[in-house]
C-alpha cells in the first residue's frame, strides 16, 4: 500500500501581545486547520502562546547556504551602516 | 432536596471525566502520530483535572472525610457512576475519536447549563471546564469529518465506530430520580433536557462526515446507576493497583 505522509508545517508562536511571532518548531498535519490544532497541542501546553501561525514548509523559500559569501560577507566591513556614529541630543536616551 | 441525590449527581460528572481520562491516557506511547498523541494526552489531562475538582467537591458534600484520592482509588466498580460509554475499550483510533466527539458534545451541553447551578462550586467548575471541552469537541469533530469523509478504509472504520458506540449514547438522556431532584432544586440540569443541544452539535457533523446515523434501539446501558460493563473492573484494576498494594502511598 502506498504510504502518503502528511505535509510538514512550520509553526510560529506569539508569546505575548505586542511581541512578534517566533519560529518554534514544526508539525505534520493533513491540512491547515489540523496543523493549527497540532501546533496548539504540541507547542502551547505550558502557556507559551497567545497566537499561532502555521506555514506549509514547502511554501518557504530559503537562501542558498552555498551563497553565504556573496550574500552576507559584504556587510562585514560596512560598520558605518550602524547608527552609532551620530551624535544624539542628551534628551534621547537609549537609542 | 436530599443531599444524597446532590452527591450522586456530582459523582456522575466526576466519574465520567475520571474514567474517560484514564482510558485516553492508555494512548500514551501508542498513538498513530506524535501530534495526536499529545492531543489525546492533553484531553486526558483536562478530564483528570476536571475529575479532581469534582471529586474534591463530592468529598465535601459527602462529609465522610474522603478526599479526591480516596474517591478515585478506593471505590469498587459498582460504586462508580460514570456512563458506560466512557469505560468501553478504546478500540482503534477511529473509535477513540468518535467516542471523544460524542462525549464532548454531551459534556459541552452540561457545562453550558451548569454555570446557572445554585451549587456555586459546581457552577465554577463548569465554567472552567467549558473552555477545555469546547476544544475537545472542536478537535474531535475535525477528525470525524476528515476520517468519515476520507478514504474507503477510514470511512468504513468510522461508520463501524459510530454503529458500535451509538447505542450507548441513549444512556446520556434516560430520566431518573437523581436528575429530577437535582433539577427541581436548581442544583443542576436534568440530563434528558440536554438531548436537543447534543443532537444539534452531533448530527450536522456526522452528515458532513458522510456517516449514516444509526437507528435508535431498545438497548440501555446503565453505568450511571452503578451497573457497569465487564470493562470497568479491568480499568480500575490498573488504575487502582498502586493504592491497593501500598495504601496511602504518595510521591
Amino acid at each position: 500500500m502506498e504510504r502518503k505522509e502528511w505535509p510538514l508545517w512550520e509553526v510560529f508562536i506569539r508569546s505575548r501581545n505586542g511581541l512578534d511571532h517566533k519560529h518554534c518548531g514544526s508539525v505534520h498535519a493533513p491540512d491547515a486547520p489540523m496543523a493549527l490544532q497540532a501546533a496548539r497541542d504540541v507547542y502551547t501546553r505550558r502557556q507559551e502562546g497567545v497566537s499561532i501561525w502555521v506555514v506549509q514548509a514547502d511554501q518557504i523559500h530559503a537562501s542558498d547556504p552555498d551563497a553565504k559569501p556573496e550574500m552576507f560577507d559584504p556587510a562585514d566591513d560596512k560598520i558605518y551602516r550602524h547608527p552609532t556614529f551620530y551624535k544624539l541630543p542628551d534628551e534621547v536616551d537609549h537609542m | 432536596m436530599t443531599s444524597a441525590a446532590h452527591l450522586e449527581y456530582v459523582l456522575r460528572l466526576a466519574d465520567n471525566a475520571l474514567i474517560l481520562g484514564q482510558r485516553l491516557s492508555e494512548w500514551t506511547g501508542h498513538a498513530p502520530v506524535l501530534e495526536e498523541e499529545l492531543a489525546l494526552a492533553n484531553v486526558a489531562l483536562d478530564l483528570i483535572g476536571q475529575s479532581r475538582l469534582l471529586l474534591s467537591h463530592a468529598g465535601k458534600l459527602e462529609a465522610a472525610g474522603r478526599d479526591e484520592d480516596q474517591l478515585a482509588f478506593l471505590r469498587a466498580d459498582h460504586q462508580y457512576r460514570n456512563l458506560t460509554l466512557v469505560e468501553l475499550p478504546n478500540g482503534d483510533f477511529g473509535r477513540t475519536v468518535v467516542r471523544n466527539f460524542l462525549f464532548a458534545a454531551f459534556q459541552r451541553a452540561l457545562w453550558e447549563a451548569l454555570p446557572g447551578s445554585t451549587d456555586l462550586d459546581l457552577a465554577a467548575i463548569a465554567e472552567k471546564s467549558l473552555k477545555e471541552t469546547r476544544y475537545h469537541l472542536r478537535h474531535s469533530a475535525e477528525w470525524v469529518v476528515r476520517l468519515g469523509d476520507g478514504t474507503d478504509e477510514s470511512h468504513a472504520r468510522m461508520q463501524s465506530a459510530v454503529a458500535f458506540l451509538w447505542p450507548y449514547t441513549a444512556e446520556f438522556f434516560t430520566a431518573n430520580a437523581v436528575d429530577s431532584e437535582v433539577a427541581a432544586a436548581g442544583l443542576g440540569v436534568a440530563w434528558a433536557d440536554l438531548q436537543p443541544a447534543w443532537e444539534a452539535a452531533v448530527l450536522p457533523v456526522l452528515v458532513e462526515a458522510t456517516l449514516a446515523i444509526p437507528a435508535q434501539t431498545a438497548f440501555r446501558s446503565c453505568g450511571k446507576l452503578g451497573t457497569h460493563s465487564e470493562h470497568l473492573g479491568h480499568l480500575l484494576a490498573e488504575m487502582q493497583h498502586l493504592q491497593r498494594a501500598h495504601p496511602g502511598a504518595q510521591w
